[in-house]
């Protein structure tokens, strides 16, 4: 994977709480605090996967790096440039550069356009010229994403789920993006078209370049996918490291409790006793738990959680955490590996 | 003679008829279980499991569904049984549990009145026996303060108390048969996975037969003894749940095998999806279902398109849907597929 040190992405502190109002007169009454000051960097032609459970703010945080959204704080750099109040107007060339995948392949399409207008439309809302014409330039991207180039006149009702994914997909490939943030993008799909459109995903980054933020809560899929993994609690980010490290040696509580309850595929494994059960559901992101938020669940806890939040720190090279008792720490003590990396 | 099995499936077929033709939903589906048992039905969306479990519940009486075959449970046949018969087994011999609770739980009503009622309906005992019973099952299935949450109203749930509490009611009633239909697709990971233990935990102390129908090979690995493979609302494969993960013989099982990022193994360079989308059941692919998707459809002298493959033995209680000879089979498993699914 060819990672330069300058990063594509950069978000900082990133924050979105969205307001709760009350009444006729619209009164606040509170925020659900969505994504709550997060921080990762995104480096060019890498995969960045974000995960966590429902609720815990990766499609907010797609949406605000996207700028689909607005902070209400933080800071959103995209190749250098702080686009986290940029006006629509200034936005709009970048919008080329930046593309979001959704979940849904079935209501992101719109029924009354053909495969042509939709995966055609870029063009002409950006006003790009293309050499043959845009027909031919479409032509092109379905043949790249796995089409027939003779749907072209075909609406989206016409195509299996997959098939849509993959216009979907097209659609946001068309202006040749550097930057795609694909939320759930196999989530709604069949086992064997998941693993299609993975493939697919796989193939285009190599061809063409691309940089990917795949938010999914698939961790299987997430592991196959990403070069470094960040997961999310309530709107925090509690760890991130490289793939490798994530899956085989977590230090978070949270992701090892996550890992712990990924059914596996062999009949073997479920003799297998020591498994980290989590007990009750994920808090309210209206009413967090204070200090670190994940203490409600944790069988680690003690009262220094309760009261003091654990900073996302450095712990091994590229490895960060935020707990005050992490697992698999390295030795010797965290602060002087943290100094050392 | 050996005694018949607690349930026992011949044959079944649910077809629709529908503006555009017939579909056939599930086409001739055999297959038995016997209590204190787990069946795991396996396939991807639109193969029929969903039509499977309602059929035996007996829930597609009339109109469009045509519905034929025999479901023998504990020596009665519900196919032909009045509608009214298998209305009142429902619940108190057999009960079901969706994937979405919201949909079949009544938003007026507390959990704990619905509980009550369903209880009530089948044992003559007074409101506050049954609402004993009410707050004694919410609290087996995991509900924090079951004495203060039986006054709930669905919407006050999480979705995991809520899946809780369905499986609460369908269990008040001490079902000998529990069809669960995706019953964590909801789910998140961690709730699911206090969901399975559940399920698991409970199943043994009440000893009720278990029919769990998923697109998730985990879930299934997780509870199942056997293991049903549907494909087009036919069962290609069948086998104890060693024989489906470790011996598996039809090319569509190896192809949903291989589609599926594992955690429990080093990871892949690249996945092995079936190639092609699942086929449309009112224009079934002539011969085996699975043809135009199938890698190895020209190894069988034509056959594979010209007629349908009979579900046949290859090994006691391990059955395939496939017109390659069991050599073939198992020659493309061992040299083939296999060490592709193990070493990538
Ligand atoms: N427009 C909004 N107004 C108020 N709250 C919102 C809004 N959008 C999202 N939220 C809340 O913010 C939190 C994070 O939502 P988000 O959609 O980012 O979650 P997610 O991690 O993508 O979850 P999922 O896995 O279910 O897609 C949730 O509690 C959600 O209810
Ligand atoms: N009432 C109905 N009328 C016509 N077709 C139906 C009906 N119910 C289900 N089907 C069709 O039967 C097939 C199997 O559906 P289902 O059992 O729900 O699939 P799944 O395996 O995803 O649970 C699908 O093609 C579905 O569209
Ligand atoms: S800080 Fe405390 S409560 Fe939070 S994850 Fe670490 S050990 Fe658990
Ligand atoms: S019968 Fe033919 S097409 Fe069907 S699974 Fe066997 S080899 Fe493939
Ligand atoms: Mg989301
Ligand atoms: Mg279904």
């Amino acid at each position: 994977m060819t990672t330069s040190n300058e990063p594509l992405l950069s978000v900082q502190d990133l924050e979105k709480h969205f307001p709760v109002t009350k009444g006729l007169l619209k009164r606040q009454v509170g925020a659900v605090k969505a994504v709550d000051g997060i921080s990762f960097d995104v480096f060019k032609g890498e995969t960045l996967g974000l995960v966590g459970e429902s609720g815990c703010g990766k499609s907010t945080t797609g949406r605000l790096v996207t700028r689909l959204l607005e902070p209400t704080g933080g800071k959103v750099v995209f190749e250098g440039r702080d686009i986290t109040h940029m006006s629509q107007g200034k936005l709009r060339p970048l919008r080329r550069d930046m593309q979001m995948i959704f979940q849904d392949p079935f209501s992101s399409l719109n029924p009354r356009h053909t495969v042509g207008t939709i995966v055609g439309a870029p063009f002409h809302i950006q006003g790009v010229q293309t050499e043959h014409g845009v027909k031919k330039a479409v032509q092109d991207i379905l043949q790249l994403v796995g089409l027939n180039p003779e749907h072209y006149n075909r609406y989206p009702h016409e195509f299996s789920g997959g098939q849509r994914q993959r216009i979907g997909i097209a659609r946001t490939l068309a202006l040749k993006p550097k930057l795609i943030i694909a939320d759930e993008p196999v989530s709604a799909l069949d086992v064997s078209i998941q693993a299609q459109v993975v493939n697919l995903l796989e193939d285009l980054q190599n061809e063409l370049d691309l940089t990917y933020v795949v938010i999914a809560h698939d961790l299987s899929v997430v592991r196959h996918i990403s070069d470094r993994v960040a997961v999310m609690y309530l709107g925090k980010i509690v760890e991130i490291a490289d793939r490798k490290r994530l899956y085989s040696s977590p230090m978070h509580p949270y992701t090892n409790a996550l890992l712990s309850a990924v059914p596996i595929p062999d009949p073997k494994a479920r003799a297998d006793g020591d498994r980290i059960r989590l007990t009750g559901d994920v808090p309210s992101p209206l009413n967090p738990p204070p200090a670190c938020r994940f203490h409600t669940r944790c069988w680690k806890a003690q009262d220094i959680c309760k009261t003091v939040e654990p900073p996302l720190e450095e712990l091994a090279s590229g490895h960060r955490v935020a707990c005050h008792f992490p697992e698999n720490a390295p030795e010797p003590a965290p602060k002087t590996a943290a100094a050392t990396s | 003679m050996s005694e018949s099995p607690f349930l026992d499936v011949k044959d079944l077929k649910i077809h629709f008829s529908t503006d555009d033709g017939v579909v056939k939903s599930v086409d001739g589906l055999s297959f038995s279980l016997e209590r204190g048992k787990t069946l795991g039905i396996v396939g991807e969306s639109g193969s029929g499991k969903s039509v499977t479990s309602l059929g035996i519940l007996g829930l597609h009486r009339g109109k469009s569904a045509n519905v034929s075959g025999e479901i023998w449970l504990d020596g009665e046949d519900l196919v032909t049984a009045s509608q009214e018969h298998v209305r009142r087994l429902r619940g108190r011999k057999m009960a079901m549990i969706f994937q979405d609770p919201l949909s079949s739980m009544h938003p007026f009503y507390s959990v704990g009145d619905q509980i009550i009622e369903a209880y009530r309906i089948h044992h003559k005992v007074s409101k506050s026996v049954a609402r004993k019973h009410a707050i004694d099952m919410l609290g087996r299935v995991g509900i924090p303060e079951p004495k203060r949450r039986v006054d709930s109203y669905p919407h006050e749930f999480s979705g995991g108390m809520r899946q809780r509490a369905m499986i609460a009611m369908a269990l008040s009633c001490d079902p000998e048969l529990l069809i669960a239909d995706e019953p964590t697709t909801a789910l998140d990971v961690t709730v699911q996975a206090q969901i399975l233990d559940l399920m698991r935990d409970l199943q043994r102390e009440f000893n009720s037969a278990l029919i769990i129908i998923t697109h998730d090979l985990g879930v299934v690995a997780e509870l199942s003894n056997d293991i049903l493979v549907m494909y087009a609302g036919k069962c290609i494969e069948y086998g104890s749940a060693e024989d489906i993960f470790y011996r598996p013989e039809h090319p569509y099982t190896w192809g949903l095998l291989g589609s599926m990022p594992r955690l429990d193994r080093e990871p892949t360079e690249r996945l092995l999806p079936v190639k092609g989308t699942p086929p449309s059941l009112i224009n079934v692919p002539s011969g085996c279902a699975f043809h135009p998707r199938c890698p190895y459809s020209d190894q069988t002298d034509g056959q594979s398109k010209a007629e349908i493959p009979a579900l046949i033995n290859t090994d006691p209680g391990h059955l395939v849907r496939c017109h390659l000879s069991r050599t073939q089979r198992r020659t493309l498993w061992e040299n083939e597929v296999k060490p592709v699914l193990e070493t990538q």
